[in-house]
Protein backbone atom coordinates (compact mmCIF):
# COMPACT_ATOMS: atom_id res chain seq x y z
CA UNK A 1 0.00 0.00 0.00
CA UNK A 2 1.30 3.44 -0.84
CA UNK A 3 2.00 6.01 1.84
CA UNK A 4 -0.95 8.15 0.84
CA UNK A 5 -3.39 5.22 0.78
CA UNK A 6 -2.26 4.17 4.23
CA UNK A 7 -2.38 7.74 5.54
CA UNK A 8 -5.86 8.38 4.23
CA UNK A 9 -7.09 5.12 5.82
CA UNK A 10 -5.47 6.14 9.12
CA UNK A 11 -6.96 9.64 8.98
CA UNK A 12 -10.43 8.28 8.24
CA UNK A 13 -10.17 5.72 11.04
CA UNK A 14 -9.09 8.35 13.59
CA UNK A 15 -11.75 10.81 12.50
CA UNK A 16 -14.61 10.05 14.95
CA UNK A 17 -12.26 9.98 17.91
CA UNK A 18 -10.33 13.09 16.86
CA UNK A 19 -13.40 15.20 16.09
CA UNK A 20 -15.08 13.91 19.26
CA UNK A 21 -12.14 15.05 21.40
CA UNK A 22 -11.83 18.39 19.57
CA UNK A 23 -15.52 18.93 20.14
CA UNK A 24 -14.92 18.38 23.85
CA UNK A 25 -12.28 21.16 23.80
CA UNK A 26 -14.10 23.68 21.62
CA UNK A 27 -17.81 22.83 22.02
CA UNK A 28 -18.24 24.01 18.45
CA UNK A 29 -18.83 21.58 15.63
CA UNK A 30 -17.45 23.83 12.88
CA UNK A 31 -14.32 24.65 14.84
CA UNK A 32 -13.74 20.97 15.70
CA UNK A 33 -14.14 19.98 12.07
CA UNK A 34 -11.84 22.78 10.91
CA UNK A 35 -9.22 21.77 13.48
CA UNK A 36 -9.38 18.16 12.33
CA UNK A 37 -9.02 19.18 8.67
CA UNK A 38 -6.08 21.36 9.56
CA UNK A 39 -4.42 18.51 11.45
CA UNK A 40 -4.99 16.20 8.46
CA UNK A 41 -3.22 18.61 6.13
CA UNK A 42 -0.28 18.74 8.52
CA UNK A 43 -0.32 14.92 8.79
CA UNK A 44 -0.09 14.60 5.01
CA UNK A 45 3.08 16.70 5.15
CA UNK A 46 4.64 15.30 8.32
CA UNK A 47 3.85 11.57 8.25
CA UNK A 48 5.57 10.60 4.99
CA UNK A 49 8.67 12.42 6.27
CA UNK A 50 8.70 11.34 9.94
CA UNK A 51 6.87 8.04 9.65
CA UNK A 52 3.45 7.33 11.09
CA UNK A 53 2.89 8.39 14.72
CA UNK A 54 2.33 5.68 17.29
CA UNK A 55 -1.21 6.89 17.91
CA UNK A 56 -2.63 8.74 14.89
CA UNK A 57 -5.77 9.92 16.73
CA UNK A 58 -3.78 11.43 19.60
CA UNK A 59 -1.46 13.16 17.10
CA UNK A 60 -4.43 14.64 15.23
CA UNK A 61 -6.11 15.80 18.43
CA UNK A 62 -2.95 17.45 19.72
CA UNK A 63 -1.98 19.12 16.44
CA UNK A 64 -5.59 20.01 15.61
CA UNK A 65 -6.18 21.59 18.98
CA UNK A 66 -3.06 23.72 18.74
CA UNK A 67 -3.85 24.74 15.20
CA UNK A 68 -7.38 25.77 16.14
CA UNK A 69 -6.24 27.73 19.18
CA UNK A 70 -3.77 29.55 16.94
CA UNK A 71 -6.43 30.18 14.34
CA UNK A 72 -8.79 31.63 16.95
CA UNK A 73 -5.98 33.75 18.36
CA UNK A 74 -5.02 34.90 14.90
CA UNK A 75 -8.58 35.95 14.18
CA UNK A 76 -8.65 37.90 17.44
CA UNK A 77 -5.20 39.46 17.50
CA UNK A 78 -3.86 38.95 13.98
CA UNK A 79 -0.98 37.08 15.56
CA UNK A 80 1.32 35.08 13.29
CA UNK A 81 0.88 31.32 13.07
CA UNK A 82 3.85 29.22 14.12
CA UNK A 83 5.66 27.43 11.32
CA UNK A 84 4.24 24.04 10.34
CA UNK A 85 7.48 22.32 11.26
CA UNK A 86 7.45 23.68 14.77
CA UNK A 87 4.06 22.11 15.37
CA UNK A 88 4.76 18.91 13.53
CA UNK A 89 8.07 18.24 15.27
CA UNK A 90 6.87 19.25 18.68
CA UNK A 91 4.60 16.26 18.99
CA UNK A 92 6.90 13.82 20.84
CA UNK A 93 6.44 14.33 24.55
CA UNK A 94 3.35 16.43 24.24
CA UNK A 95 1.69 13.71 22.19
CA UNK A 96 2.46 11.15 24.89
CA UNK A 97 0.81 13.40 27.45
CA UNK A 98 -2.33 13.59 25.35
CA UNK A 99 -2.27 9.82 24.93
CA UNK A 100 -2.00 9.38 28.67
CA UNK A 101 -5.00 11.61 29.22
CA UNK A 102 -7.03 9.96 26.50
CA UNK A 103 -7.98 6.86 28.38
CA UNK A 104 -10.71 4.47 27.41
CA UNK A 105 -13.42 6.46 29.22
CA UNK A 106 -12.60 9.63 27.27
CA UNK A 107 -12.55 7.69 24.04
CA UNK A 108 -16.03 6.32 24.66
CA UNK A 109 -17.47 9.59 25.92
CA UNK A 110 -16.05 11.65 23.06
CA UNK A 111 -17.44 9.38 20.38
CA UNK A 112 -20.71 8.97 22.22
CA UNK A 113 -21.14 12.74 22.53
CA UNK A 114 -20.41 13.19 18.84
CA UNK A 115 -22.94 10.51 17.85
CA UNK A 116 -25.56 11.84 20.25
CA UNK A 117 -25.23 15.39 18.95
CA UNK A 118 -25.49 14.30 15.32
CA UNK A 119 -28.45 12.05 16.17
CA UNK A 120 -30.25 14.32 18.59
CA UNK A 121 -33.97 13.44 18.64
CA UNK A 122 -34.77 17.13 17.98
CA UNK A 123 -33.20 16.79 14.52
CA UNK A 124 -35.23 15.19 11.72
CA UNK A 125 -33.93 11.73 10.73
CA UNK A 126 -32.86 13.05 7.29
CA UNK A 127 -30.80 15.74 9.05
CA UNK A 128 -29.30 13.23 11.49
CA UNK A 129 -28.18 11.08 8.59
CA UNK A 130 -26.69 13.98 6.64
CA UNK A 131 -24.85 15.26 9.69
CA UNK A 132 -23.53 11.86 10.78
CA UNK A 133 -22.25 11.02 7.31
CA UNK A 134 -20.60 14.43 6.98
CA UNK A 135 -19.15 14.81 10.48
CA UNK A 136 -18.60 11.27 11.77
CA UNK A 137 -17.94 9.40 8.52
CA UNK A 138 -16.30 12.31 6.73
CA UNK A 139 -18.10 11.81 3.41
CA UNK A 140 -18.09 14.94 1.26
CA UNK A 141 -21.32 16.86 0.74
CA UNK A 142 -21.11 15.82 -2.91
CA UNK A 143 -20.82 12.12 -2.02
CA UNK A 144 -23.78 12.32 0.37
CA UNK A 145 -25.88 14.25 -2.13
CA UNK A 146 -25.19 11.67 -4.85
CA UNK A 147 -26.00 8.77 -2.54
CA UNK A 148 -29.33 10.33 -1.58
CA UNK A 149 -30.09 11.39 -5.13
CA UNK A 150 -30.52 15.07 -4.23
CA UNK A 151 -28.65 18.13 -5.45
CA UNK A 152 -25.44 19.16 -3.75
CA UNK A 153 -26.97 22.53 -2.86
CA UNK A 154 -29.95 20.87 -1.18
CA UNK A 155 -27.68 18.58 0.85
CA UNK A 156 -25.41 21.47 1.80
CA UNK A 157 -28.44 23.36 3.04
CA UNK A 158 -29.64 20.34 5.05
CA UNK A 159 -26.27 20.07 6.80
CA UNK A 160 -25.98 23.82 7.39
CA UNK A 161 -29.44 23.90 8.95
CA UNK A 162 -28.70 20.97 11.23
CA UNK A 163 -25.41 22.56 12.30
CA UNK A 164 -27.20 25.84 12.87
CA UNK A 165 -29.61 24.22 15.29
CA UNK A 166 -26.71 22.73 17.21
CA UNK A 167 -24.78 26.02 17.27
CA UNK A 168 -27.86 27.87 18.54
CA UNK A 169 -27.53 25.90 21.76
CA UNK A 170 -30.82 24.11 21.25
CA UNK A 171 -28.99 20.80 21.43
CA UNK A 172 -26.98 20.17 24.61
CA UNK A 173 -23.32 19.14 24.41
CA UNK A 174 -23.39 17.12 27.62
CA UNK A 175 -23.56 13.35 27.30
CA UNK A 176 -26.80 12.18 28.89
CA UNK A 177 -26.92 10.05 32.03
CA UNK A 178 -26.94 6.24 32.04
CA UNK A 179 -30.74 5.88 31.77
CA UNK A 180 -31.08 8.12 28.76
CA UNK A 181 -28.03 6.61 27.05
CA UNK A 182 -29.69 3.34 26.09
CA UNK A 183 -32.64 5.20 24.62
CA UNK A 184 -30.40 7.57 22.67
CA UNK A 185 -28.31 4.63 21.46
CA UNK A 186 -31.55 3.39 19.92
CA UNK A 187 -31.87 6.66 17.96
CA UNK A 188 -28.28 6.30 16.71
CA UNK A 189 -28.95 2.67 15.76
CA UNK A 190 -32.07 3.73 13.84
CA UNK A 191 -30.08 6.40 11.98
CA UNK A 192 -27.42 3.81 11.07
CA UNK A 193 -30.03 1.35 9.80
CA UNK A 194 -31.65 4.09 7.70
CA UNK A 195 -28.26 4.80 6.11
CA UNK A 196 -27.84 1.08 5.45
CA UNK A 197 -31.27 0.77 3.86
CA UNK A 198 -30.66 3.75 1.61
CA UNK A 199 -27.71 1.82 0.20
CA UNK A 200 -29.38 -1.57 0.26
CA UNK A 201 -32.58 -0.45 -1.48
CA UNK A 202 -30.66 0.89 -4.47
CA UNK A 203 -31.46 -1.06 -7.61
CA UNK A 204 -28.77 -2.65 -9.76
CA UNK A 205 -26.41 -0.98 -12.21
CA UNK A 206 -25.07 2.55 -11.90
CA UNK A 207 -27.44 3.52 -9.11
CA UNK A 208 -26.15 0.69 -6.92
CA UNK A 209 -22.51 1.62 -7.45
CA UNK A 210 -23.36 5.15 -6.29
CA UNK A 211 -25.38 4.10 -3.26
CA UNK A 212 -23.94 0.83 -1.92
CA UNK A 213 -20.98 2.63 -0.27
CA UNK A 214 -23.68 3.70 2.21
CA UNK A 215 -23.93 0.05 3.30
CA UNK A 216 -20.20 -0.11 4.07
CA UNK A 217 -20.40 3.20 5.89
CA UNK A 218 -23.39 2.03 7.95
CA UNK A 219 -21.53 -1.13 8.95
CA UNK A 220 -18.52 0.97 9.97
CA UNK A 221 -20.76 3.22 12.10
CA UNK A 222 -22.45 0.11 13.53
CA UNK A 223 -19.12 -1.34 14.66
CA UNK A 224 -18.25 2.03 16.19
CA UNK A 225 -21.51 2.01 18.17
CA UNK A 226 -20.87 -1.61 19.18
CA UNK A 227 -17.48 -0.71 20.62
CA UNK A 228 -19.17 1.90 22.81
CA UNK A 229 -22.01 -0.46 23.78
CA UNK A 230 -20.17 -3.81 23.63
CA UNK A 231 -22.79 -5.66 25.69
CA UNK A 232 -25.94 -4.32 24.02
CA UNK A 233 -27.57 -7.24 22.19
CA UNK A 234 -29.62 -4.95 19.92
CA UNK A 235 -26.48 -3.19 18.70
CA UNK A 236 -24.95 -6.63 18.03
CA UNK A 237 -28.17 -7.55 16.24
CA UNK A 238 -28.04 -4.40 14.11
CA UNK A 239 -24.46 -5.02 12.99
CA UNK A 240 -25.20 -8.72 12.38
CA UNK A 241 -28.28 -7.82 10.33
CA UNK A 242 -26.37 -5.36 8.15
CA UNK A 243 -23.48 -7.79 7.59
CA UNK A 244 -25.74 -10.72 6.73
CA UNK A 245 -27.76 -8.64 4.26
CA UNK A 246 -24.76 -6.90 2.72
CA UNK A 247 -23.01 -10.29 2.33
CA UNK A 248 -25.48 -11.04 -0.47
CA UNK A 249 -24.91 -7.84 -2.42
CA UNK A 250 -22.84 -9.43 -5.23
CA UNK A 251 -25.61 -11.96 -5.86
CA UNK A 252 -28.62 -9.64 -5.76
CA UNK A 253 -28.55 -8.26 -9.29
CA UNK A 254 -28.06 -9.73 -12.74
CA UNK A 255 -25.65 -8.10 -15.18
CA UNK A 256 -28.61 -6.29 -16.77
CA UNK A 257 -29.56 -4.77 -13.40
CA UNK A 258 -32.52 -7.08 -12.84
CA UNK A 259 -33.14 -8.09 -9.24
CA UNK A 260 -32.45 -11.74 -8.37
CA UNK A 261 -34.61 -13.12 -5.56
CA UNK A 262 -33.06 -15.01 -2.66
CA UNK A 263 -34.09 -18.45 -3.98
CA UNK A 264 -32.43 -17.81 -7.33
CA UNK A 265 -29.20 -16.23 -6.07
CA UNK A 266 -25.83 -17.90 -6.65
CA UNK A 267 -24.90 -18.58 -3.02
CA UNK A 268 -21.28 -18.98 -4.07
CA UNK A 269 -21.23 -15.20 -4.56
CA UNK A 270 -22.23 -14.52 -0.96
CA UNK A 271 -19.42 -12.98 1.11
CA UNK A 272 -18.46 -15.72 3.57
CA UNK A 273 -16.33 -13.45 5.76
CA UNK A 274 -19.23 -11.06 6.36
CA UNK A 275 -21.53 -14.02 7.02
CA UNK A 276 -19.08 -15.48 9.57
CA UNK A 277 -18.91 -12.14 11.39
CA UNK A 278 -22.70 -11.72 11.25
CA UNK A 279 -23.33 -15.22 12.60
CA UNK A 280 -20.80 -14.70 15.43
CA UNK A 281 -22.56 -11.47 16.41
CA UNK A 282 -26.10 -12.87 16.35
CA UNK A 283 -24.96 -15.87 18.40
CA UNK A 284 -23.43 -13.47 20.94
CA UNK A 285 -26.58 -11.35 21.01
CA UNK A 286 -28.97 -14.28 21.56
CA UNK A 287 -27.07 -15.33 24.68
CA UNK A 288 -28.42 -12.20 26.38
CA UNK A 289 -32.02 -13.39 26.03
CA UNK A 290 -33.33 -9.86 25.53
CA UNK A 291 -35.34 -10.03 22.36
CA UNK A 292 -35.35 -7.03 20.03
CA UNK A 293 -36.31 -6.34 16.45
CA UNK A 294 -32.78 -6.05 15.01
CA UNK A 295 -31.87 -9.38 16.58
CA UNK A 296 -34.99 -11.07 15.22
CA UNK A 297 -34.35 -9.72 11.73
CA UNK A 298 -30.70 -10.76 11.98
CA UNK A 299 -31.76 -14.23 13.13
CA UNK A 300 -33.97 -14.51 10.02
CA UNK A 301 -31.09 -13.39 7.81
CA UNK A 302 -28.84 -15.89 9.63
CA UNK A 303 -31.18 -18.78 8.79
CA UNK A 304 -30.96 -17.85 5.11
CA UNK A 305 -27.18 -17.50 5.38
CA UNK A 306 -26.81 -20.92 7.02
CA UNK A 307 -28.84 -22.68 4.29
CA UNK A 308 -26.47 -24.17 1.69
CA UNK A 309 -29.30 -24.32 -0.86
CA UNK A 310 -32.77 -22.70 -0.85
CA UNK A 311 -34.42 -26.01 0.04
CA UNK A 312 -32.27 -26.27 3.19
CA UNK A 313 -33.89 -23.10 4.54
CA UNK A 314 -35.58 -23.55 7.91
CA UNK A 315 -38.84 -21.86 6.92
CA UNK A 316 -40.71 -23.05 10.02
CA UNK A 317 -38.21 -21.22 12.23
CA UNK A 318 -38.36 -18.17 9.96
CA UNK A 319 -42.15 -18.10 10.26
CA UNK A 320 -41.82 -18.19 14.06
CA UNK A 321 -39.32 -15.32 13.97
CA UNK A 322 -41.63 -13.23 11.76
CA UNK A 323 -44.45 -13.95 14.22
CA UNK A 324 -42.19 -12.61 16.99
CA UNK A 325 -41.36 -9.56 14.90
CA UNK A 326 -45.10 -8.96 14.34
CA UNK A 327 -45.53 -8.83 18.12
CA UNK A 328 -42.57 -6.47 18.56
CA UNK A 329 -43.52 -4.04 15.81
CA UNK A 330 -46.89 -4.89 14.25
CA UNK A 331 -46.93 -3.95 10.56
CA UNK A 332 -48.70 -5.34 7.50
CA UNK A 333 -45.35 -5.55 5.70
CA UNK A 334 -44.07 -7.96 8.35
CA UNK A 335 -47.25 -10.01 8.03
CA UNK A 336 -46.59 -10.09 4.29
CA UNK A 337 -43.09 -11.44 4.93
CA UNK A 338 -44.49 -14.02 7.32
CA UNK A 339 -46.87 -15.10 4.57
CA UNK A 340 -43.88 -15.89 2.35
CA UNK A 341 -42.61 -18.28 5.05
CA UNK A 342 -46.12 -19.72 5.44
CA UNK A 343 -46.31 -20.40 1.69
CA UNK A 344 -43.19 -22.56 2.06
CA UNK A 345 -44.37 -24.46 5.15
CA UNK A 346 -48.15 -24.69 4.77
CA UNK A 347 -48.70 -23.93 1.11
CA UNK A 348 -49.94 -21.14 -1.13
CA UNK A 349 -53.56 -21.21 0.03
CA UNK A 350 -52.67 -20.70 3.70
CA UNK A 351 -50.40 -17.83 2.67
CA UNK A 352 -53.04 -16.26 0.44
CA UNK A 353 -55.55 -16.38 3.32
CA UNK A 354 -53.04 -14.34 5.34
CA UNK A 355 -52.27 -11.90 2.53
CA UNK A 356 -55.77 -11.07 1.34
CA UNK A 357 -56.91 -9.22 4.50
CA UNK A 358 -53.94 -6.85 4.03
CA UNK A 359 -55.37 -5.46 0.78
CA UNK A 360 -56.76 -2.31 2.43
CA UNK A 361 -53.47 -1.32 4.02
CA UNK A 362 -51.08 -2.50 1.31
CA UNK A 363 -53.17 -1.46 -1.72
CA UNK A 364 -50.33 0.76 -2.94
CA UNK A 365 -47.48 -1.62 -2.21
CA UNK A 366 -45.57 -3.30 -5.02
CA UNK A 367 -44.55 -6.38 -3.02
CA UNK A 368 -48.13 -7.04 -1.91
CA UNK A 369 -49.28 -7.55 -5.49
CA UNK A 370 -46.08 -9.35 -6.44
CA UNK A 371 -46.58 -11.95 -3.69
CA UNK A 372 -50.33 -12.17 -4.29
CA UNK A 373 -49.75 -12.80 -8.00
CA UNK A 374 -47.17 -15.43 -7.20
CA UNK A 375 -49.45 -17.27 -4.77
CA UNK A 376 -52.37 -17.15 -7.20
CA UNK A 377 -50.08 -18.49 -9.91
CA UNK A 378 -49.06 -21.39 -7.65
CA UNK A 379 -52.77 -22.13 -7.10
CA UNK A 380 -53.42 -22.17 -10.85
CA UNK A 381 -55.63 -19.04 -10.73
CA UNK A 382 -53.82 -17.50 -13.70
CA UNK A 383 -56.32 -14.80 -14.65
CA UNK A 384 -56.34 -13.35 -11.11
CA UNK A 385 -52.56 -13.70 -11.02
CA UNK A 386 -52.28 -11.66 -14.21
CA UNK A 387 -54.38 -8.86 -12.68
CA UNK A 388 -52.20 -8.83 -9.54
CA UNK A 389 -48.99 -8.73 -11.61
CA UNK A 390 -50.37 -5.85 -13.71
CA UNK A 391 -50.99 -3.89 -10.50
CA UNK A 392 -47.48 -4.74 -9.28
CA UNK A 393 -45.89 -3.41 -12.47
CA UNK A 394 -47.87 -0.19 -12.15
CA UNK A 395 -46.53 0.20 -8.59
CA UNK A 396 -42.93 -0.87 -9.23
CA UNK A 397 -40.32 1.43 -7.68
CA UNK A 398 -37.65 0.65 -10.23
CA UNK A 399 -37.28 -0.79 -13.74
CA UNK A 400 -35.63 -3.85 -12.14
CA UNK A 401 -38.72 -4.57 -10.05
CA UNK A 402 -41.00 -4.16 -13.04
CA UNK A 403 -38.77 -6.42 -15.14
CA UNK A 404 -38.97 -9.14 -12.54
CA UNK A 405 -42.77 -9.13 -12.57
CA UNK A 406 -42.82 -9.00 -16.36
CA UNK A 407 -40.87 -12.24 -16.30
CA UNK A 408 -43.79 -13.90 -14.49
CA UNK A 409 -46.28 -12.31 -16.88
CA UNK A 410 -44.31 -13.51 -19.90
CA UNK A 411 -44.36 -17.00 -18.48
CA UNK A 412 -48.13 -16.81 -18.04
CA UNK A 413 -48.49 -15.60 -21.60
CA UNK A 414 -46.23 -18.36 -22.96
CA UNK A 415 -48.18 -20.99 -21.04
CA UNK A 416 -51.47 -19.60 -22.33
CA UNK A 417 -50.16 -19.71 -25.90
CA UNK A 418 -48.84 -23.24 -25.44
CA UNK A 419 -52.22 -24.30 -24.07
CA UNK A 420 -54.14 -22.78 -26.99
CA UNK A 421 -51.74 -24.30 -29.52
CA UNK A 422 -52.11 -27.84 -28.16
CA UNK B 1 12.22 -23.74 16.39
CA UNK B 2 8.63 -22.71 15.93
CA UNK B 3 7.72 -19.06 16.39
CA UNK B 4 4.33 -17.42 16.52
CA UNK B 5 4.27 -14.05 14.78
CA UNK B 6 1.28 -12.22 16.23
CA UNK B 7 0.02 -9.33 14.12
CA UNK B 8 -1.20 -6.25 15.97
CA UNK B 9 -2.65 -3.20 14.27
CA UNK B 10 -5.38 -0.60 14.68
CA UNK B 11 -8.37 -2.52 13.42
CA UNK B 12 -10.24 0.66 12.50
CA UNK B 13 -7.46 1.48 10.05
CA UNK B 14 -7.30 -2.02 8.60
CA UNK B 15 -11.08 -2.30 8.26
CA UNK B 16 -11.05 1.11 6.58
CA UNK B 17 -8.93 -0.14 3.67
CA UNK B 18 -10.79 -0.28 0.40
CA UNK B 19 -11.24 -3.71 -1.15
CA UNK B 20 -8.48 -2.91 -3.67
CA UNK B 21 -6.05 -1.85 -0.95
CA UNK B 22 -6.87 -4.92 1.13
CA UNK B 23 -6.44 -7.22 -1.87
CA UNK B 24 -3.09 -5.58 -2.70
CA UNK B 25 -1.78 -6.12 0.85
CA UNK B 26 -3.01 -9.71 0.89
CA UNK B 27 -1.35 -10.38 -2.47
CA UNK B 28 1.98 -9.04 -1.22
CA UNK B 29 1.71 -11.05 2.01
CA UNK B 30 0.91 -14.14 -0.08
CA UNK B 31 4.29 -13.76 -1.81
CA UNK B 32 6.05 -13.89 1.56
CA UNK B 33 3.89 -16.84 2.65
CA UNK B 34 4.66 -18.71 -0.59
CA UNK B 35 8.36 -18.31 -0.07
CA UNK B 36 8.09 -19.60 3.51
CA UNK B 37 5.88 -22.49 2.41
CA UNK B 38 8.33 -23.52 -0.35
CA UNK B 39 11.12 -23.52 2.24
CA UNK B 40 8.94 -25.79 4.39
CA UNK B 41 8.86 -23.20 7.16
CA UNK B 42 5.19 -22.10 7.16
CA UNK B 43 2.67 -23.40 9.67
CA UNK B 44 -0.95 -22.31 9.97
CA UNK B 45 -1.84 -18.71 9.12
CA UNK B 46 -5.00 -16.96 10.33
CA UNK B 47 -6.65 -13.59 9.89
CA UNK B 48 -9.17 -12.81 12.63
CA UNK B 49 -12.54 -11.07 12.37
CA UNK B 50 -12.98 -7.72 14.20
CA UNK B 51 -12.77 -7.70 18.00
CA UNK B 52 -16.45 -6.69 18.10
CA UNK B 53 -17.17 -10.31 17.06
CA UNK B 54 -15.11 -11.63 19.99
CA UNK B 55 -16.37 -13.22 23.19
CA UNK B 56 -14.18 -13.82 26.23
CA UNK B 57 -14.56 -16.58 28.80
CA UNK B 58 -12.96 -15.41 32.01
CA UNK B 59 -12.06 -17.98 34.63
CA UNK B 60 -12.53 -17.20 38.29
CA UNK B 61 -13.27 -18.98 41.49
CA UNK B 62 -16.73 -20.10 40.40
CA UNK B 63 -18.27 -20.70 36.98
CA UNK B 64 -16.30 -18.96 34.20
CA UNK B 65 -17.94 -15.69 33.14
CA UNK B 66 -18.77 -14.90 29.52
CA UNK B 67 -17.80 -11.36 28.54
CA UNK B 68 -18.71 -9.64 25.29
CA UNK B 69 -15.67 -8.38 23.45
CA UNK B 70 -11.95 -9.09 23.37
CA UNK B 71 -9.83 -10.10 26.35
CA UNK B 72 -8.18 -6.68 26.58
CA UNK B 73 -9.07 -3.23 25.26
CA UNK B 74 -5.90 -2.05 23.54
CA UNK B 75 -4.95 0.64 21.04
CA UNK B 76 -3.73 -2.03 18.64
CA UNK B 77 -5.66 -5.28 18.36
CA UNK B 78 -4.59 -8.85 17.62
CA UNK B 79 -5.71 -9.21 14.00
CA UNK B 80 -4.03 -12.45 13.00
CA UNK B 81 -1.02 -14.72 13.36
CA UNK B 82 1.53 -16.84 11.56
CA UNK B 83 3.35 -19.91 12.78
CA UNK B 84 6.80 -20.01 11.21
CA UNK B 85 9.75 -22.36 11.65
CA UNK B 86 12.87 -20.25 12.30
CA UNK B 87 16.34 -21.39 13.30
CA UNK B 88 17.07 -18.28 15.36
CA UNK B 89 15.41 -15.16 16.68
CA UNK B 90 17.22 -13.22 13.95
CA UNK B 91 15.56 -15.37 11.32
CA UNK B 92 12.15 -14.82 12.98
CA UNK B 93 12.82 -11.07 13.04
CA UNK B 94 13.79 -11.14 9.38
CA UNK B 95 10.53 -12.93 8.54
CA UNK B 96 8.58 -10.30 10.47
CA UNK B 97 10.51 -7.59 8.59
CA UNK B 98 9.45 -9.17 5.32
CA UNK B 99 5.85 -9.02 6.49
CA UNK B 100 6.35 -5.35 7.43
CA UNK B 101 7.68 -4.53 3.98
CA UNK B 102 4.62 -6.23 2.45
CA UNK B 103 2.27 -4.37 4.80
CA UNK B 104 3.65 -0.95 5.79
CA UNK B 105 1.97 1.63 8.04
CA UNK B 106 1.42 1.34 11.79
CA UNK B 107 1.18 -1.91 13.71
CA UNK B 108 3.48 -4.39 15.41
CA UNK B 109 4.53 -8.00 15.06
CA UNK B 110 5.02 -9.78 18.37
CA UNK B 111 7.43 -12.68 18.00
CA UNK B 112 6.81 -15.44 20.50
CA UNK B 113 8.57 -18.81 20.58
CA UNK B 114 6.07 -21.66 20.64
CA UNK B 115 6.20 -24.08 23.56
CA UNK B 116 3.69 -26.73 22.50
CA UNK B 117 2.24 -27.26 19.04
CA UNK B 118 -0.32 -29.87 17.94
CA UNK B 119 -0.50 -29.75 14.16
CA UNK B 120 -3.32 -32.32 13.88
CA UNK B 121 -6.40 -30.27 13.18
CA UNK B 122 -9.88 -31.65 12.61
CA UNK B 123 -11.50 -28.48 11.31
CA UNK B 124 -10.99 -27.30 7.76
Amino acid sequence: MTDTAWISAALAAARPQAIGALLRYFRDLDLAEEAYQDACLRALKAWPKNGPPRDPAAWLIFVGRNAAIDAVRKRKHHQALPEDDVLADDDGDAESRVVARLDEADYRDDILRLLFICCHPALAPTHQIALALRIVSGLTVRQIARAFLVSEAAMEQRITRAKGRIASGEIPFETPGPQERAERAGVVAAMIYLVFNEGYSASGGGEASMRTPLCDEAIRLGRLLLRIFPTDPEVMGLVALMLLQHARSSARFAANGEAILLDDQDRGLWNRTMIAEGLALIDKAMRHRQVGSYQVQAAIAALHARAATPKDTDWAQIELLYATLELLQPSPVITLNRAVAVSKTRGAQAALDMVEPLADRLGGYFHFFGLKGNLLLQLGRTEEARIAFDRAIALANSPAEAAHIRMHLDRLLAEAQAASAS
Amino acid sequence: MLYAILCYNVEDVVSGWSKDEDDAVMARLAVVEDRLAKAGRLGPVARLLPTTAATTLRKGTGEPVVIDGPFAETKEQLLGFYLVDCATLDEALETARELTRANPGTGSYEIRPVAVYHPAIGAS
